[in-house]
This record gives C-alpha cells, sequence and structure tokens, in this order.
C-alpha cells in the first residue's frame, strides 16, 4: 500500500516542496503542483469510491473534468466542506483533507456493495419499475434508497467564503490553452486585438507541453520545446490577458459566455483568507475562439471498471507531467496509435509495459514502429474479454478478433497486471460549441460529431482536436488558415512552419466489444458515475425506447455530473449498432451549461444577505425603527406591520391599534403607495380610458377612487387620483403594483394612443404620505395647519388644499381607507419624518396612535374595501365584487370594458365578494380557507375561499370577507368551513360590516 | 443574452429591456361593435413561431421607450429594429 511510484525526471512538479494531506483520514505526502488524484497514485491509492448503483469499487480513471470515479468530500467543517469535488481537478495544498463519497461505512468495506451481487436484478429502469409500486409504499423504500446513494455531503452552515462577479468585454476570447490556443491567443495579439486566452488548468499547454517524443517537431525542435517558447512570447503582448485556473461554464447566444475562476482553491486554508474564492466572469466577445480538445474514450468490455482501468492518455500525463507511475506492470489496450505513445512514454521511464492489445490487425505509424523498436509486445487483432481483481485490477483475459470483429476466436489467455490502460480513440470537445447554437456533423471515417462549419453561429470557430482535429500538423496548419480568415489575417509569425509528426492511418473501431459469454453475463460499463452498462442500453432499446434522449433517461446513461462526457458516444454507437442506424442520423443528447458543475457561490456572487433584492424604506423608517415596528415585506419595502407596546403579541398591539384609530386618532405611513404625476393636455381623456369611471367632470382640487381594469376585464389596481390642475393630476396606486401600473401606462400611452398629450412621470420616492385617520384626525391637523379651513363646506371628503406646514409646500388630501373622517398628508420626502413627528406632539392629547399595515387591513375590512391582490387574484370583475357602481356604463371604451359582457364574465355563477360572519363570533376563519355547502357529498364542491378574516375589536366579533360562486345571490346562506379537526359554520353578508351609512366620514 | 440596438440609446444588454409578446396587434377602434369571437382573438391569441416572428419590445432599464423588434427566434438572430408605428423594413 505505502509505496512511492514517483520518478525523478519530470520538469512540471516542483518536488522540493513537500505537501502533507489526508485522505480517508491517512496522511500522505505529495508535491507542489500535484493534483489530489495524482498525489494519491503517486502513493499507490487508486480506490477512491465506490460506484452510485452498485456500489463496486472505483479508481482514478482520468487526468480531467471528464472523472468519473474518482468524486471527493472536502473537508468537514460544517460550513466550508465541498462535495462532489474530482480528485483530477483539485490542486493539492498543505492541509487538504479528502474523503471518499458513496461509501458506507468505508470505501473498503461497503454494506452497498451487496448490489453488486444482486445487479441481475438491478437492471435499466429498475427504481422506475419496482419502487412505483405500491404506491403508499415509496415513503419506505425512499428513506433506504436515500440513506445507501447520494452524492457527498452538502454543507449544512452558510458559506463563509466571499465570490464575486466581474463583466469583460474583449475583441477576441480564445478558450483553452493547448497548442491550438496559445496559437490563436498569439495571432489574436499579434493583430493588436484585445485577447482573452482562459484556461482551466494551472499551467498553460495542454498534452503537448508534455510530449516529449523525438517523433513530434515543430521547425526542427521537439514540440513541446517550441509550445514552451511560444508561450513564453504571450507575455509580450499587454492586449493579451491569460486567465489560469478558470473554466467556461456556459456558451451563450450574442457571444455572451460565463466563465469560472477559481482563485483560492489551490492555496492553503491560511492563505485564503480574506480573497475572494472564486470569480465567475460575464464575459462578451466580438469574437470567440473555441479551442477546447478532445478527450479520450474508453473501451467498452466486460468488467471494465476495475481499480488500476485507467485512460491510456491520462497514465501518459501521470507519468510525464506528474512523474508518477500509475502502476509497476502495465498492460495497454487499444483502437488507436495513441496508446502506442503512453507505452513509450512509460518504457522511457522505466516502467514495465507487459503487453498492447489492439483490436486492429495492423498498423505502419512512425509512432508503432517505434514502439515495436523499443521490444514492446502487441497483440494484434485482439480483444481484452474480461478483468479480475476487485479493489484493483489484477489481470485481464485477451482472446482474438474474428475478421469481421463481431465474434472472438479460439482460447483466452491471460495476462497479470496492476494497471490497464484503454484507449477507444478520441472526442472532440463540441459541447461549448453546442450550447452557442452550432449544429453537429458526423464523421464516419473516425466516429466522431465535430462542428459543421455551415451551421455555426457567426462570430465564433472552433480549432484544434475539438474541431475533429488529432494530428499536429493538421492542428497546427488548419489553426493558422482559419484564423487568417477568422480574425482577416494577411501575413502571421507562423507563416512557413515546418512540422514532422507520426500519421495514423489504421482505423477499426467496436463501440461493444465481443464476448466469448452471453451479454447478459458479463458487465460492461458505459456511464461509470451512474453505473450503467452496455446491457441496460440493449434493454432500454428491447423495451422499445428508440429516441437517444429516452434511453438516456431510463438508463439514466450520461446523467451524473459529468454529464456522460466518457460515455455518451458509446451509448450513441451502441444504439446505432443494434437499431441498424447511421450514428450521424441519430444525432447527440443535447449539451446544457454548465460545462462542469459550478459552485452556488459563484452563481450568486455578491448578491447574498442584504445584496439578495434591494430594501425599500420609507423616509420614516427610522421613527417607526425606534418605536418598536414590527416590519412587513411588501414587494422591496418595509412597512411596519404592527406597534407593540409593552410585550403585547401582534394580536393585542392590532386590536389596540384599531380600536384606538376608530376611538380618537390613527396615524398610518402611508408612503409606499405609488404615486404618478399626470401632466398634458389630455390628461383627463387619458383617465377616462384607463379608469372604468368618468373622470372629465372631476373638479380642480378634487379626488375620486378609480377602478383600472386588464384588457380582458380583470380588475387590475386601484386607488385615489387628485386632480392638481386643468390638465394635472396624481394618481395612487396600490404599493405592489406601482412599477406595473406605470408601465401598462406608458404601453398605452406609446403603442396604442400617441396622439394623447399626456406625460407620466413616478413620484412615488419624491413625496411621502402620512395619513391620520378618526374623529380627532380634525383636531390634530387644526394644529398642525392652523390657518387651514377644516370645515366640511371648504374642504369636504374627497378634496385637497395646498398648504404649508412650518413653511414647508404640502398638498393635503381629504380622503379615507378606514371609513373615518380622515387627511393624508403629502410631503416631499426629506422633510416627512419632521412633520411625522409635528403630528405625533400634536396628537400626544388625543392619543394618537401610530398603526401598521395589519391594523390597516382590519379596518378595511370592516368597511368591506378591498385590497387587491388579496381579496382580488386575476380572475375577478368589477361585477364579481360588487362594485357595478363603478363602471362608466355610458362611457364610449375604457381599458377591459368590452371584456366586461363576454359570455364568459356576465356568468352568474361566477365567483363573487361576499361578507362572512361565523355563527360563534369569537371564531377567527383562516385565509385562504375553503367554502362548502354539503359535508357529506362526494366529492365535495368547494364553493370558494376566504379572502381577509380579522376579528373586529369595534364591533367584537369575527368577520371575513370570501368569494362565493354565484354569492351576490346567496346573502343570509349557512356555508361550512372545514377545517382539519373541526367544521366552521359561517353565513354570507353584505361586504360592508361597519357604518353601513358612512356616517363617520364627516363625524 | 441578446445585444439590442434600441432605436432611441443604441446597443444594450437583453438584461435592460423586457419583451412584450406579439406585435402589430393594434387595439380595435370600436371593440362595442366586436363579437366575442372576434375580440377573443383580438385578447388572446397569439402567433408562436419557429422562425422570423415580429416583436414588441420595451427598454424598461433604459429610454423606457416602447419599439418593435423582428426576430429569428429559430437562432434568436435580431433581424432588425424599428419604432412603433413604422412599418417593418422585412417581412
Ligand atoms: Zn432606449
Amino acid at each position: 500500500m505505502s509505496k512511492n511510484l514517483r520518478i525523478n525526471k519530470n520538469n512540471f512538479i516542483d518536488q522540493t516542496t513537500r505537501i502533507s494531506f489526508k485522505f480517508n483520514g491517512q496522511k500522505l505526502f505529495g508535491y507542489k503542483g500535484d493534483t489530489l488524484a495524482s498525489a494519491l497514485l503517486a502513493n499507490n491509492i487508486h480506490l477512491v469510491g465506490r460506484s452510485f448503483k452498485y456500489h463496486r469499487p472505483r479508481g482514478i480513471m482520468t487526468c480531467g473534468s471528464e472523472e468519473p470515479n474518482a468524486i471527493v468530500q472536502i473537508g468537514n467543517d460544517a460550513s466550508l466542506t465541498d462535495p462532489n469535488v474530482r480528485a483530477t481537478e483539485i490542486e493539492l495544498y498543505e492541509g487538504l483533507d479528502a474523503s471518499s463519497q458513496n461509501c458506507w461505512p468505508s470505501v473498503n468495506f461497503d454494506i452497498g456493495g451487496i448490489n453488486n451481487f444482486l445487479s441481475p436484478f438491478l437492471p435499466a429502469g429498475f427504481y422506475y419499475k419496482t419502487f412505483m409500486w405500491p404506491a403508499g409504499f415509496w415513503e419506505k423504500y425512499e428513506y433506504f434508497i436515500r440513506h445507501s446513494a447520494g452524492l457527498g455531503k452538502a454543507p449544512t452552515r452558510s458559506d463563509p467564503d466571499i465570490y464575486d462577479h466581474q463583466y469583460s468585454h474583449c475583441d477576441v476570447l480564445v478558450v483553452g490553452g493547448g497548442i491550438s490556443g496559445i496559437m490563436s491567443a498569439k495571432l489574436s495579439a499579434e493583430k493588436g486585438l484585445d485577447t482573452i486566452l482562459i484556461d482551466d488548468k494551472s499551467f498553460l499547454g495542454g498534452s503537448t507541453i508534455y510530449q516529449e517524443n523525438e517523433s513530434y517537431k515543430i521547425n526542427n525542435i521537439n514540440s513541446n520545446k517550441w509550445l514552451a517558447n511560444e508561450i513564453e512570447s504571450l507575455k509580450n503582448y499587454s492586449n493579451l490577458v491569460i486567465k489560469n485556473r478558470t473554466s467556461l461554464a456556459a456558451f451563450h447566444g450574442y457571444n455572451y459566455l460565463l466563465a469560472r475562476e477559481n482563485l483560492t482553491d489551490h492555496l492553503s486554508i491560511n492563505e485564503r483568507k480574506g480573497k475572494v474564492r472564486q470569480r465567475l466572469w460575464k464575459i462578451r466577445a466580438k469574437k470567440v475562439i473555441i479551442a477546447s480538445g478532445s478527450i479520450e474514450r474508453p473501451l467498452i468490455f466486460s468488467n471494465n471498471d476495475r481499480p488500476g482501468i485507467i485512460l491510456s492518455s491520462s497514465i501518459k500525463k501521470y507519468i510525464d507531467y506528474y512523474g508518477v507511475k500509475t502502476g509497476e506492470n502495465i498492460s495497454l489496450f487499444t483502437n488507436n496509435d495513441s496508446a502506442y505513445e503512453t507505452g513509450i512514454s512509460l518504457y522511457k521511464s522505466g516502467v514495465k509495459v507487459n503487453v498492447i492489445v489492439d483490436i486492429r490487425k495492423n498498423s505502419d505509424s512512425l509512432i508503432v514502429k517505434e514502439a515495436l523498436e523499443l521490444g514492446l509486445k502487441v497483440l494484434w487483432g485482439s480483444t481484452v474479454v474480461d478483468t479480475q481483481g476487485y479493489k484493483r485490477i489484477k489481470s485481464f483475459e485477451v482472446m482474438k478478433l474474428s475478421d469481421d470483429g463481431n465474434n472472438v476466436v479460439g482460447d483466452r489467455s491471460k495476462y497479470n497486471c496492476d494497471c490497464l490502460g484503454i484507449s477507444g480513440g478520441w472526442t472532440p470537445m463540441v459541447h461549448l460549441f453546442t450550447q452557442s447554437g452550432g449544429k453537429l456533423k458526423f464523421r464516419n471515417e473516425d466516429n466522431v460529431f465535430i462542428p459543421d462549419e455551415n451551421k455555426t453561429p457567426s462570430n465564433q470557430i472552433s480549432v484544434g482536436s475539438c474541431n475533429g482535429e488529432f494530428k499536429l500538423n493538421e492542428i497546427v496548419i488548419n489553426t493558422i488558415e482559419n484564423l487568417k480568415s477568422f480574425l482577416s489575417l494577411s501575413n502571421t509569425c507562423y507563416d512557413g512552419i515546418k512540422i514532422i509528426c507520426p500519421n495514423e492511418k489504421s482505423k477499426r473501431n467496436i463501440w461493444l466489444l465481443p464476448s466469448d459469454k452471453p451479454i447478459g453475463k458479463t458487465k460492461p460499463f458505459l456511464d461509470f458515475q451512474n453505473d450503467s452498462t452496455a446491457k441496460d442500453v440493449k434493454l432500454a432499446l428491447r423495451e422499445g425506447f428508440k429516441s437517444i434522449e429516452h434511453v438516456k433517461r431510463y438508463t439514466t446513461t450520461g446523467m451524473g455530473t459529468d454529464q456522460g462526457k466518457l460515455s455518451n458516444m458509446h451509448a450513441l454507437g451502441i444504439i446505432a449498432d443494434t437499431t441498424g442506424t447511421n450514428m450521424g442520423e441519430l444525432g447527440t443528447t443535447t449539451f446544457r451549461p454548465p460545462y462542469t458543475p459550478l459552485t452556488f457561490g459563484a452563481i450568486v456572487g455578491r448578491n447574498v444577505g442584504e445584496f439578495f433584492d434591494q430594501t425599500r424604506k420609507t423616509a420614516i423608517h427610522n421613527w417607526h425603527v425606534k418605536n418598536n415596528a414590527e416590519f412587513e415585506n411588501v414587494g422591496q419595502w418595509k412597512r411596519p406591520w404592527y406597534f407593540p407596546k409593552d410585550g403585547e403579541n401582534m394580536h393585542q398591539a392590532v386590536q389596540r391599534e384599531s380600536k384606538a384609530a376608530r376611538d380618537s386618532a390613527g396615524i398610518l405611513d402611508a408612503s409606499t403607495l405609488g404615486k404618478i404625476d399626470i401632466q398634458g393636455t389630455d390628461a383627463s381623456e387619458f383617465l377616462n380610458r384607463v379608469y372604468t369611471n368618468a373622470w372629465s367632470k372631476l373638479e380642480i382640487g378634487r379626488c375620486r377612487y378609480g377602478l383600472m381594469l386588464n384588457e380582458d376585464g380583470m380588475v387590475y389596481d386601484d386607488g385615489v387620483t387628485t386632480r392638481l390642475g386643468e390638465n394635472h393630476y396624481i394618481m395612487t396606486t396600490t404599493t405592489g403594483g406601482a412599477a406595473n401600473v406605470l408601465s401598462k401606462l406608458e404601453d398605452y400611452l406609446q403603442t396604442e394612443w400617441p396622439e394623447l398629450d399626456v406625460y407620466l412621470t413616478t413620484v412615488t420616492d419624491q413625496y411621502s404620505t402620512i395619513s391620520i385617520c378618526g374623529p380627532n384626525s380634525k383636531n390634530i391637523i387644526t394644529k398642525i395647519v392652523p390657518g387651514l379651513d377644516l370645515s366640511d363646506n371648504n374642504f369636504p371628503h374627497m378634496s385637497f388644499k395646498n398648504t404649508k406646514i412650518s413653511n414647508v409646500n404640502c398638498r393635503i388630501m381629504r380622503i379615507s381607507f378606514t371609513g373615518e373622517h380622515s387627511y393624508e398628508i403629502n410631503i416631499q420626502s426629506n422633510y416627512a419624518e419632521d412633520v411625522w413627528i409635528k403630528c405625533m406632539e400634536a396628537g400626544k392629547e388625543f392619543n394618537l396612535t401610530p398603526y401598521g399595515t395589519e391594523t390597516m387591513h382590519l379596518l378595511r375590512a370592516e368597511k368591506g374595501f378591498i385590497i387587491t391582490g388579496q381579496d382580488t387574484d386575476g380572475t375577478l370583475t368589477p361585477s364579481d365584487l360588487q362594485m357595478d357602481w363603478i363602471i362608466g356604463k355610458k362611457k364610449f371604451d375604457f381599458i377591459g370594458k368590452r371584456s366586461l359582457y363576454r359570455s364568459d364574465t356576465i356568468r352568474e355563477d361566477r365567483k363573487q365578494l361576499v361578507g362572512l360572519l361565523t355563527e360563534d363570533p369569537k371564531e377567527v376563519l383562516e385565509e385562504g380557507a375553503q367554502l362548502v355547502e354539503n359535508i357529506n357529498e362526494k366529492p365535495i364542491e368547494m364553493l370558494g375561499h376566504v379572502t381577509s378574516s380579522y376579528f373586529s375589536p369595534n364591533l367584537n366579533k369575527s368577520i371575513a370577507l370570501a368569494v362565493v360562486k354565484s354569492g351576490k345571490k346567496l346573502k343570509g346562506k349557512k356555508l361550512i368551513v372545514p377545517m382539519e379537526n373541526k367544521n366552521i359554520n359561517v353565513i354570507i353578508t353584505d361586504t360592508v360590516f361597519y357604518d353601513k351609512e358612512n356616517k363617520r366620514l364627516n363625524a | 443574452m441578446f445585444i439590442i440596438n434600441c432605436p432611441y440609446c443604441g446597443e444594450r444588454d437583453q438584461t435592460e429591456f423586457s419583451c412584450g409578446g406579439e406585435a402589430h396587434i393594434e387595439r380595435p377602434k370600436q371593440p362595442t361593435e366586436l363579437s366575442d369571437d372576434q375580440w377573443a382573438e383580438y385578447l388572446f391569441m397569439r402567433k408562436n413561431i419557429k422562425g422570423i416572428q415580429f416583436e414588441r419590445w420595451n427598454h424598461a432599464h433604459g429610454c423606457r421607450k416602447w419599439f418593435n423588434m423582428v426576430r429569428d427566434t429559430s437562432n434568436d438572430k435580431i433581424q432588425a429594429v424599428y419604432k412603433m408605428g413604422e412599418k417593418p423594413p422585412v417581412k
């Protein structure tokens, strides 16, 4: 176990800086530059987790973001722990503490492993089929399934880290820092374009940078040396920004891209303090160059998932870049030339390469010749049929392939190994291309989907292996040629470039390798993360699933956190083979952003806590805070809800406030109501068209209540509008409706009635509104504005006066939302708190009581006044609200008028607003409770629901408003409100409970 | 995320705009003369085309002007923007 598999030859790992870390509690060492995966492998640890469904032991399989198995939990701090981190991506830092996920009680002994032996009974769709029946049992199954499944543990405390968002604009964005990305960035920067190059690794150069093979030369030097010089030369461009550790998450239309930059995840915990953890870049690029590369495919054969089975190119990276041997007796299994490069690298590093199993009959490429000259043994035309070893591969068995590749022939021969490299060819990373709207085409010759140049959105290009170019000479030459036209370049620094590289010619591809056993007896894994096998895909096809999207969901192939980066092509290939379809016709599944998972922190950035949404406070807010107000959120506004005194609860406070307002005087901060200043010679005509009632005859100085409908005839908003002058009105709207009402009015003015001379200005924030109501309101106003004649003659209900309070201009409206004699002072907001305090002082002798929204709602309910949005829900007409009086029947037109006599709106059995009294006057109904007539009926008919409900201290009984089918005709009828543990008897009444004659308005 | 060329302000990010649905649906001048079906046609029926669609947009977090847009919904290409009351520049 505790072996050191590090060799001393590499240039990329800082072997002078030792880093200690923990894995599953075991203290281990690695070096600066390691990933967790490379450090584990150097310690001879392959087994890192268990598979999702069968709990099979799984090991590190790749070296990048496509890793399906090596998914770990980082840390165990309740707020900082990070689940589902790929060991192949996380950089090693001092004190890193990682543990396996998806295993219980431990990775070496896992109870769920029993699923592996049950696997014949756990086919595709097993969960769908089994746990759906009987329905009531789901809760019992769920406990067991959730306990034994699950991908990591979410943190239980809030995230203390800081995340950032930043916008960026550039001429050219290059995604990917491999050879084609480096060349693209240089060409763009050389032309003088503002260029950003992003790469998800800590180093640039992709796989070429550690390609030390003599067979690859550019301008007569080794390709890795040439590329290192190119990377060095990028420093000369001040117009080029390079972002390492930055991965592109999404590529949206109009070249809008999201990229996540990791700033501290590679640092030790102490070094992170006070720094931004991740930054989400929102980049708008004039042109985008995708150079996202390709990933190697696995091969699909029985038991191809054992720890120690690794992609061949990853083995090469571990040895060449990290200096880590993934085993000491390695064999390779391939269908193409690239495994031979791995073989050569291993051989040169002194690692035993036992055999290379190649499904092809031969290959005469330079790289294969080189391998053969070094003495590597190749088994041509052969396939691996099975592997052995539970927690680590021990051996594998090989058979000869038949000429057509459909069968195996001869006998099994067994080879011992501690690591098997597999190479199934290459898949271009076209995710970003398709996210941006590009369409793919299928290239039969090597079975790849590549960008269709005729279906590529404008101002973007794919270069290098993500464009299906895999040979060094193709990559380099095509990148130069394509960028010449894409960036309008004439001469470039790369003109006349010379490339030498091996040329692969021999091709053979078999999606599902044949076996001497029937498929039912084999376990050829396709999706390693979700444990779906080739068998499952075939079963899905037998059961009638045809579309790739359906097969994907039924078998869960490609639905893990890796989004099937390794598995999708084989799933498609097997479907195509089984159904006799061409893969190009089959198409691919949809690649959705993000390309790799994003943290929630990066998504929300700084928009947390008080920055999550704007908070609007009135100019009097500080007074409310000082006076013990409890606040209610109304849209973005903070409104005083009630003002508890001496330990009162909400009910007690609201009862006291409501009583005081009617007995003497109450004061309310009504500043949040929307206020729209309306001016223009057609202002009256405009109001005629937007409100249901008539406005032309409203005298200057008078106020009127108006109801606004949608074009469908449903009540939309309401409020009082005051005529300030011949061509000047001020409209009030509900608090929540203010912005939408303004937008709607602007819409009609600009698009339907551009001929009207009307100007709208929102003045909600500019004016504050203080409402004083109650029998003593008049006495209080007299004290504040001594010269003002408050007689009903001079200042009647529904009128306003311009006046001054302490030399400050203000408007006082005599309007009432409580049914009491009341005044609303409108004053510039910067004076509002002073005036409020003046009112409080003047009102002291009258027990002037500040009240909040709850008391306001109670008082208006006593009067049967509606609150749009509470008593209405967008399905009620004025008539449904028993407000037919407000319809200007003689008016030619207004918004919503025609809809008021559609066949549906004139139905008499619509839900209509009524009042409700409970049989027991102490019983307060729940808002939202249903109303029924016959409790024994089945199915029981719901006649309506309670919209507002309060205990009225002024009437000393419970009151409610409700909408009820045919409610207008049902006055006096008894209904039932069925609750969980009792049925409440109610009686339908008029909507006005208090002062039906409106005597108090002028009291 | 589109870049929209407001006819009054110039190119701005889509987040500044809100879409107001299909364009060129004029509010009937004489609603009272319409049958229920005709009124319902105006009120409820909207096209949802894969291809060239005419839409109303509002520069809500900018100049607050409404204008029209011709957009190909199959690839989100904005083919034209023009002011309210103007004839569409493309068919
Ligand atoms: Zn604008």
